[in-house]
């Protein structure tokens, strides 16, 4: 049933059991998957706002552009490393390759670490070169869009930490193949998003 | 992947069971305790923005006589009575407390979707109201700035808690908003994942559909109040210039320099308008239930009902700028907001008249959930239409910073929100006790508080009609307004002290009920809604005993012609429905109202 036949439903004039499919109307997905579309709805919005917060400080006249360290294009590889081999180990798991998830799903943490440990060097590189939060708009809003960024990798990353402890504690992949799969989701939601930030930040 | 939902598990579902005292009542990840901690402390913090309120009125009613407070403290009364009402009492006692009761019983699940996440949820609020609550007790006081907590007057010297009390509002705004983001998601996925068989989203009650709407509604507004507390935290903390132009103060020109404060009022009211629908919606659905139960009448309009409350939902999230027609925008940007605010009528009103149109000819049952839903209708009406003047540019220049809008917000998002909290209060709880409460007291505490709101908020349209200005900790001797305008302040203020004291009565009522109130049938009202048929009363934990119930039925079969009683409950299955007395039968006779 769609939305609108949904809606547009007489719930005075049909009794009993309306179809087979229940709960009637609820999405086809574990609870946690659906939980997790909704938090990347709101993450967007988070991110989108500092954007647009930006962009509009951007055109006020003491703004001075920040000349983005060219480290970044390193890290913004390691992410999509990071990304590609969570998906590598989400396709293992539904392959039946459970080596392949488990070396995929230990790497991309890895990767992940490494991509976050490379963003605080970018900022002591900054710091070193004497662009402090304070210095001007542009610098205040890199540090404070990384580190937004940062932090919601590090969410993941304590959900990855407790997958990891599971498995060893002797748990197989396949029990973690939920949290794998939805590790896989947010992290390509955050590749993408910092893929955005990178092409803002870098255009000014 | 092949998944069944969690409704399906029925047997396989696990629950968390608590075997200590302290995991069942403290640390608990029950629905239902989490749902009185939740209301205990809004309620309890709530007394606190309530006594700022007193204190407030104190000085504007009897300037020369108390000396309680200085404008310093004044201001800060204003904004900690402000954000306190708003987020920390409303939105919480509405999504927090009523959601989390009400979403499993009446969806007909065990309980959340997210127990453990549900639980955390409730102690990040709790700390965020400690953190708050803390400010009273630093150096210089909680912040002073009025709650919307305009920059650069913030940070300013003049300002009082421009250090401290402002980083703990802020502080705690953000930690306010991890806990609702946590509540949130729970309740969103409950609701749609959740539901017991044969429960449609057409079956939903609407207090359920109010409090999907509204709390997508928090979701995806809250954020915007998270991206402006972080920058201010940091233009406070650390000098950064994210909305500090450069300023003045005291001759010394400060470290700020070209930030726009304009970029805050964007982002705060891009919060600040959904955050009165999430206060606002909740309250609709609720006050539809009790309406329907009380008229023992099915809702007029239900799918009306339903597509107005996810068009004020979507409307809402473009009419943000009508707070700032003040600020010196372009023109056609303030025609543009006038008109979507104008337009956000349409649905509203919309409501008003089914909720009118249920009580017509209803078989009313004039209970205290009944007084105090029908006073809310009224309020609600009185509300909404001053809205509609100030959201006309032309006329809302001259009255912003009156007492006009004073009395217009108060009516339309305090007196009348809190009217349905009473009503909801009263109504469930022999659901959430077991005991009935005393209705004598009910309904002395329904006269006060109705008529008290209204000796106190109509005399403010005049003044603010008169050119009085809000926000000032004492008027003086201005030339425009008359002496008399002081007679009608030191009136309102002995109201104000009247409707607080009679807030004792409920107080009492709710307390003493709990232990010598006469013990309450399952389903005193004759409900015909899921969370009236549990098979104990109040509902244990798990809800629902071996079996998850199943529905059959919306959730307003009141009078259905033919019934045996009055109300037929959903989880009725229809075979077993009283068969129709064939000879009075008329079959269009309740769908012809429905039908709409």
């Amino acid at each position: 049933m769609s939305l609108a036949s949904d809606l547009a439903a007489k719930p005075w004039e049909s009794k009993g059991i309306i179809d087979q499919e229940h709960p009637e109307g609820a999405f086809g997905m574990p609870p946690e998957k659906v939980a997790l579309w909704f938090f990347l709805i709101v993450a967007s919005i988070i991110f989108s706002l500092f954007m647009v917060s930006y962009v509009v400080r951007m055109e006020l006249p003491d703004w001075v552009p920040l000349d983005e360290p060219s480290q970044l294009w390193i890290n913004t590889a390691v992410l999509i490393l990071s990304s590609v081999l969570f998906q590598w180990s989400r396709n293992s798991i539904e392959n039946g390759k459970t080596k392949n998830a488990l070396i995929g799903f230990t790497a991309a943490g890895v990767f992940a670490f490494a991509f976050i440990v490379a963003q605080y060097m970018t900022w002591l590189g900054l710091r070193a070169d004497g662009f402090y939060l304070y210095t001007n708009p542009a610098d205040a809003f890199y540090y404070l869009i990384t580190a937004v960024h940062a932090i919601h990798l590090l969410g993941g990353l304590w959900v990855w930490c407790k997958s990891a402890i599971k498995l060893a504690r002797g748990a197989s992949i396949q029990e973690l193949s939920l949290s794998i799969e939805l590790c896989t989701m947010y992290w390509h939601f955050l590749l993408i998003v910092w893929l955005i930030i990178f092409a803002v930040l870098a255009n000014t | 992947m092949a998944y069944v939902p969690l409704a399906d598990q029925d047997h396989e579902m696990e629950l968390h069971h608590p075997k200590t005292w302290v995991g069942k009542y403290v640390w608990s990840q029950d629905h239902k305790v989490i749902a009185i901690q939740y209301g205990c402390t809004a309620i309890a913090v709530g007394v606190v923005a309530l006594i700022l309120s007193v204190l407030m009125r104190l000085q504007l009613g009897f300037p020369d006589e108390f000396s309680i407070i200085d404008p310093s403290s004044y201001y800060q009364a204003v904004t900690m009575h402000g954000m306190i009402m708003v987020v920390y009492l409303l939105t919480a006692l509405f999504l927090g407390g009523f959601g989390n009761y009400l979403i499993p019983l009446m969806v007909g699940a065990r309980d959340m979707v997210f127990p453990f996440l549900n639980m955390l949820s409730y102690w990040v609020y709790l700390l965020s109201v400690i953190i708050l609550l803390a400010s009273f007790f630093v150096a210089g006081g909680p912040t002073g700035a009025g709650w919307t907590l305009y920059p650069p007057q913030t940070g300013m010297a003049g300002t009082p808690g421009h250090d401290m009390g402002i980083v703990l509002m802020l502080v705690s705004l953000i930690v306010f908003i991890i806990a609702f983001t946590m509540g949130g998601l729970n309740y969103v996925t409950t609701i749609f994942q959740s539901r017991c068989r044969g429960l449609t989203m057409m079956r939903l009650p609407l207090t359920v559909w109010s409090i999907l709407i509204a709390t997508v509604l928090g979701l995806f507004a809250f954020p915007a109040l998270l991206v402006a507390g972080i920058m201010m935290t940091l233009d406070t903390l650390l000098g950064t210039s994210f909305f500090m132009p450069a300023v003045i103060e005291a001759g010394q020109a400060l470290d700020y320099n070209g930030g726009s404060p304009i970029l805050f009022q964007h982002l705060f009211w891009f919060f600040g308008h959904p955050e009165v629908y999430i206060v606002a919606l909740p309250a609709f659905g609720l006050v539809s239930d009790v309406l329907s139960c009380h008229a023992r009448k099915n809702i007029f309009g239900y799918r009306m009902m339903v597509w107005a409350l996810i068009a004020i939902g979507g409307l809402s999230f473009v009419v943000w700028a009508h707070h700032m027609f003040v600020s010196g925008m372009n023109p056609y940007f303030g025609f543009f907001f006038a008109t979507t605010t104008l337009i956000i009528a349409v649905p509203t009103a919309l409501k008003v008249y089914n909720w009118v149109l249920t009580l017509w000819e209803g078989d009313i049952r004039l209970n205290v959930p009944m007084y105090f839903a029908i006073g809310f209708i009224f309020t609600f009406i009185h509300g909404g239409l001053t809205g509609l003047f100030l959201g006309n540019v032309v006329i809302d220049l001259p009255l912003s910073d009156t007492y006009f809008v004073v009395a217009h917000f108060h009516m339309v998002m305090g007196v009348s929100p809190i009217l349905v909290l009473f009503a909801s209060l009263y109504h469930w709880y022999p659901k959430i006790t077991g005991r009935m409460f005393n209705e004598t007291l009910g309904q002395i505490h329904f006269w006060i508080t109705f008529i008290g709101a209204y000796a106190i908020y109509l005399p403010m349209h005049y003044l603010g009609f008169l050119g009085v200005p809000r926000r000032y900790y004492a008027i003086g001797s201005t030339d425009f307004i008359p002496e008399s305008a002081q007679a009608l302040n030191a009136n309102i203020t002995i109201a104000v002290i009247i409707v607080a004291l009679a807030q004792l009565i409920f107080f009492f009522n709710m307390i003493w009920s709990l232990k010598y109130g006469k013990k309450s049938d399952p389903n005193p009202w004759g409900a015909a809604s899921l969370e009236w048929q549990t098979p104990q009363n109040p509902p244990v934990h798990g809800n629902w005993g071996d079996e998850l119930p199943h529905v059959y039925r919306w959730a307003y079969d009141y009078s259905v012609p033919g019934a045996h009683e009055d109300f037929i409950p959903q989880n009725t299955p229809e075979d077993v429905e009283p068969t129709v007395d064939e000879e009075h039968f008329d079959p269009d006779h309740d769908k012809s109202k429905a039908d709409i």
